[in-house]
């Protein structure tokens, strides 16, 4: 690296960056102007963290703008083994979550036009057409994105990715690892899928170490996947605090809570955050603090977040008192934490990224849903049919089905997509979403009325 | 006429429908008529009929009748300013409906550009429902816009299909795809009655599909303003393979639903 590029980086990612970003969060702190946008009469206003949250991130996509001129870069799927990377000294990038935050930023329909006009089908993944749109146009709302020197697509939460990075991989010309993980159509994957899935981990290793040229450090993985467990750990822990009625944190909250544990597993700040994200949900439940003022039902969530309209349900539900207890989705990211095992080398690390949620059969979702419909006492579930988000989305009748006949569970599928607006039609949206309230019997006119 | 205790309205895609109730929940007087885009204009025509009709109530233009309450139900609800309440057409349907039938069951109700299946428990309740997705597959539309393309006149549409002895299938469900299905089956000389069996074939089974979307419950009952068309009751009963239920009034029921509602909630306590 340059003295210049050196200084440059130094100057802005350690210096004057993480500067202005901490500078900015003590003043909306001590401003305190939290939730003054949404509707305070019936949201609790978001938790303290979102300044720390805002700053993580900012920092890890100012990182990102300069990069490439001290680290690697690896462009890695959401369910990639992060840990090797990060190891090795990688700046891991998401595109994922680059896209959802073009989704919330609300300029991925934008871009997702500049992947049409090329030639990429509308049907396409709409994460994949904004992240294309990005490429082509040079267009982001986090400033710039670095070149990847290496591209890790893991096909453990679909199988878009593995076409999505051969396109990128044809743009930027450079190595692409593909870890190919078995589906787990049973409770157990087979002993050969996970001897599978190890071996080309080991070779991923080797591609990797030859592209940072450096070896990988046994004791430095063991580290990184230490911190990754603590932070899953502690985000599972969180989650499981929405027992508490009324629940402290909306699904709503999850969501935008969620950047680190996906983009910044591994790293020690994101344990602390968790941590004390942990020690403020706890002082809510003291406080006897809801998401939602006046709970009244509690549902859980199905797929994706409807990235660019995240408001517009969090009031909407809050509306009628309905809080978001639960959801699969920011489920994914804490479940699996018992099974990452920091001393169980290559075979543990297989393991854990064999069975994400959307590896595994349509039979495992709906025993999820079950088992957190009785945990956090649930008394329906919005399912989110994402147009995008096929494998996610593929069983929802069949699931919603099941709720309702053997587990008496009221049950609305809900179709959308999680970053593409124009499948977003509103007013059939609010119908349905009215409809589904009255029918939960939550409106003001249905309690005081004799019903039936 | 005996006295008006609620007033109930649908505003729908194609018609427009008021309902009012005597206290007891019995229908008393109700007016019809296509829908007009300027709603507002129109709900104001319809309460000054209703205050023609009865000169002892006084309405406040834009407001509503006083000591009247009034339901607004259908895609227009929110457009009603003079309504104390908006309610969706799925809770007003299966209200009408339980009140009508006097038992719950499975409610298919097909309107102009909107479908919908409701579950109605055995008190009255709703238990699942089910929408036409995003287009007017499976709507009254699908059949207006292709016997419109045939030139046969809405009203001996269900006669001119139950005539057909041969059925051609039309395998789109898409109202501008099956229009051209439909000029090419002409132009290779195929009889309308066959083509007109084959749209209300593809239109019944599209509801069929929602049908099995819910859970269902027995009775099968039957609702809107397609129920008109004699064909779509006969033709979802070969279907389904159960006997269809119609009441006596299939495009009152959401604004009767939403009337009984107005009657629960403020009846005055004595």
């Amino acid at each position: 690296m340059s003295a210049f590029g050196w200084l440059t980086y130094a100057w802005n990612v350690q210096l004057l960056g993480p500067a202005a970003l901490r500078i900015n969060r003590w003043l909306s702190e001590s401003r305190d102007k939290r939730g003054s946008r949404w509707n305070a009469e019936t949201l609790a206003p978001p938790l303290k963290i979102s300044f720390k949250n805002k700053e993580l991130v900012g920092r890890h996509w100012l990182e990102g703008r300069y990069a490439n001129l001290r680290h690697k870069v690896a462009w890695v799927t959401s369910g990639a083994p992060v840990e090797i990377f990060k190891a090795l000294d990688y700046y891991v990038l998401y595109p994922e979550n680059h896209a959802a935050i073009c989704g919330t930023a609300r300029v991925a329909v934008e871009l997702s036009c500049e992947a049409e006009n090329a030639g990429y089908s509308r049907d396409i993944c709409s994460y994949a057409r904004t992240d294309f749109g990005t490429l082509l146009s040079g267009k982001t709302p986090v400033g710039r994105l670095p070149k990847p020197d290496l591209l890790v697509a893991c096909t453990n939460i679909c199988q878009t990715v593995l076409f999505w990075y051969r396109v990128l991989a044809r743009h930027f010309h450079v190595p692409l690892i593909v870890i190919d993980t078995p589906f787990v159509y049973y409770k157990e994957a087979s002993a050969h899928a996970l001897d599978y899935v190890m071996r080309q981990l080991e070779e991923a290793i080797s591609v990797a170490e030859r592209v940072a040229g450096k070896s990988l450090e046994e004791r430095r993985l063991r580290t990184t996947a230490r911190l990754s467990k603590m932070a899953s750990e502690l985000w599972l822990e969180i989650m499981g605090r929405n027992a508490h009625r009324p629940a402290p944190i909306s699904v709503i909250d999850q969501f935008i809570q969620m950047a680190p544990i996906v983009e910044m597993r591994g790293d020690p700040e994101t344990v602390d955050f968790y941590a004390a994200m942990l020690e403020e949900v706890d002082q809510r439940i003291r406080q006897g603090i809801g998401a939602v003022k006046n709970e009244r039902k509690r549902l859980l969530w199905d797929n994706l977040p409807v990235w660019y309209r995240l408001r517009y349900l969090a009031e909407f539900l809050g509306e009628h008192g309905i809080a978001l207890v639960a959801s699969t989705y920011t489920n994914a990211w804490g479940e699996l934490a018992p099974m990452i095992d920091p001393d169980g080398g290559m075979d543990a690390m297989a393991r854990a990224y064999t069975y994400p949620i959307l590896n595994r059969g349509t039979r495992y979702k709906l025993e999820t849903m079950r088992e957190m419909i009785e945990r956090f006492d649930l008394d329906g579930v919005i399912l989110h049919s994402d147009r995008s988000c096929k494998p996610y989305s593929i069983g929802q009748m069949d699931q919603r089905d099941r709720l309702l006949k053997d587990h008496d569970t009221p049950a609305l599928l809900l179709e959308a997509d999680h970053n593409d607006s124009r499948s977003f039609s509103e007013e059939q949206i609010a119908n349905r979403l009215a409809a589904f309230v009255e029918m939960l019997g939550v409106e003001k006119w249905q309690r005081s009325a004799h019903w039936g | 006429m005996a006295e008006i205790r609620a007033l109930g309205i649908d505003v729908g895609s194609t018609t427009a429908k008021m309902v009012a109730i005597d206290g007891w929940g019995n229908m008393i007087w109700h007016f019809l008529e296509q829908a007009d885009p300027r709603v507002d204009e129109q709900v104001e025509w319809f309460l000054l009929s209703v205050q023609e009709a009865n000169p002892e109530l006084t309405y406040y233009p834009g407001k509503g009748v006083e000591g009247i309450p009034l339901v607004a139900t259908g895609y227009g609800r929110k457009l009603v300013q003079q309504a104390t309440r908006q309610v969706t057409e799925i809770t007003c349907h299966a209200r009408g409906m339980y009140r009508e039938m006097g038992h719950g069951g499975t409610l298919v109700d097909i309107g102009g550009q909107d479908s919908k299946v409701i579950g109605i428990g055995p008190k009255g309740e709703v238990v699942d429902f089910s929408m036409n997705d995003k287009c007017a597959a499976g709507t009254g539309r699908f059949l207006e816009d292709t016997a419109n393309r045939l030139g046969v006149p809405l009203v001996r549409l269900g006669e001119v299909t139950l005539s057909a002895s041969e059925e051609v299938s039309i395998s789109s469900t898409c109202t501008v795809f099956a229009e051209s299905e439909v000029v090419s089956l002409i132009a290779h000389g195929v009889p309308l009655q066959p083509i007109l069996k084959g749209l209300h074939r593809s239109l019944i089974k599209r509801i069929v599909a929602m049908i099995r979307s819910v859970s269902f419950i027995s009775p099968l009952m039957l609702s809107g303003g397609v129920v008109r068309n004699p064909a779509i009751p006969v033709m979802l009963e070969d279907e389904m393979n159960e006997k269809v239920i119609v009441p006596k009034f299939p495009q009152l029921m959401g604004a009767y639903g939403a009337a009984l509602i107005a009657l629960e909630l403020y009846e005055p306590k004595f």
